[in-house]
């Protein structure tokens, strides 16, 4: 017996719900998206074994204590200095010294938080000026 | 004098290119989209004003630092000493990788130093201090 074709069915696919399947994708992208780059102070590491002889004069030397206290070495010896005047005092000596370098030495003891706040306006005295930006990362043990 | 109007133009927005649109739409949204892997453990970012942006996330490896000093990178627990192993290992993958140190405020600064010893020995030199952005005064 056979079976005798009723309508014949049209080969296509429907396509009326394309846009509206496209659009909800792009909502579920949307809203997975995150955009938030990631963001802080740069810094780019000396190699091992690249130690660079600097004569004193053009080093300043800024020391961070244990107590989180900030001081300029200088002389043999620490001269305290209120961080609020921390960036102005080095602004002026970067500006008397063409080739200072500021070498930050934390001890172990401080807080990674006043590393940042010393870092960053040792940064920002340097953004100024149109050359770059020469810190020094001292090892606390050295 | 009247002008006749000589045909009527029909009011529709022509939908046909829709579905090409939302097509380009999505994949623009495909390609950007970095899905957020790891969630790192709570931290304190320390602010800062003098902040620069990391170029992608996809050359950023994580580098966590809690208050107890615990060091955290994608989500695992990982002591000091093998720390250098383990970036050395991502930095072979990726060469442009940058490490991104989330240390929390109240870390203490002698781990950060001796994981910065550790970054330097496996030559893992650029790094960023992730911060917050200062609020301003």
């Amino acid at each position: 017996m056979k079976w005798v074709r009723g309508a014949r069915v049209l080969p296509e696919i429907p396509t009326a719900s394309m846009a509206d399947i496209a659009f909800l994708l792009i909502c579920f992208f949307l809203v997975s998206t995150t955009m938030n780059q990631d963001k802080g102070l740069s810094l780019h590491l000396p190699a091992m074994g690249e130690g660079k002889e600097v004569q004193s004069r053009n080093i300043c030397n800024l020391w961070i204590n244990a107590q989180d206290d900030v001081a300029i070495f200088e002389d043999d010896q620490l001269k305290p200095l209120p961080f609020s005047g921390l960036r102005d005092e080095l602004r002026r000596r970067l500006a008397e010294n063409e080739s200072l370098i500021i070498s930050v030495k934390t001890e172990r003891g401080a807080t990674y938080r006043t590393f940042i706040d010393v870092l960053d306006e040792v940064k920002l005295a340097f953004s100024d000026l149109a050359r770059p930006t020469k810190i020094s990362i001292a090892n606390p043990e050295g | 004098m009247r002008f006749a109007r000589k045909s009527k133009v029909a009011s529709v927005i022509p939908t046909a290119s829709m579905a090409d649109i939302s097509f380009l739409l999505l994949v623009f949204f495909m390609v950007s989209t970095v899905f957020v892997r790891y969630r790192g453990i709570p931290v304190q970012l320390p602010e800062a004003e003098k902040i620069e942006m990391l170029e992608s996330r996809r050359h950023v490896t994580a580098i966590w630092i809690d208050r107890d000093g615990r060091i955290n990178i994608d989500d695992q627990t990982v002591p000091l000493q093998q720390v250098g192993r383990v970036v050395h290992a991502k930095l072979s993958a990726n060469p442009r990788t940058v490490v991104s140190i989330r240390g929390d405020e109240q870390a203490s600064f002698g781990l950060v130093s001796d994981l910065l010893e550790e970054l330097r020995k496996v030559e893992a030199l650029r790094v960023n201090f992730s911060t917050r952005r200062e609020a301003q005064p």
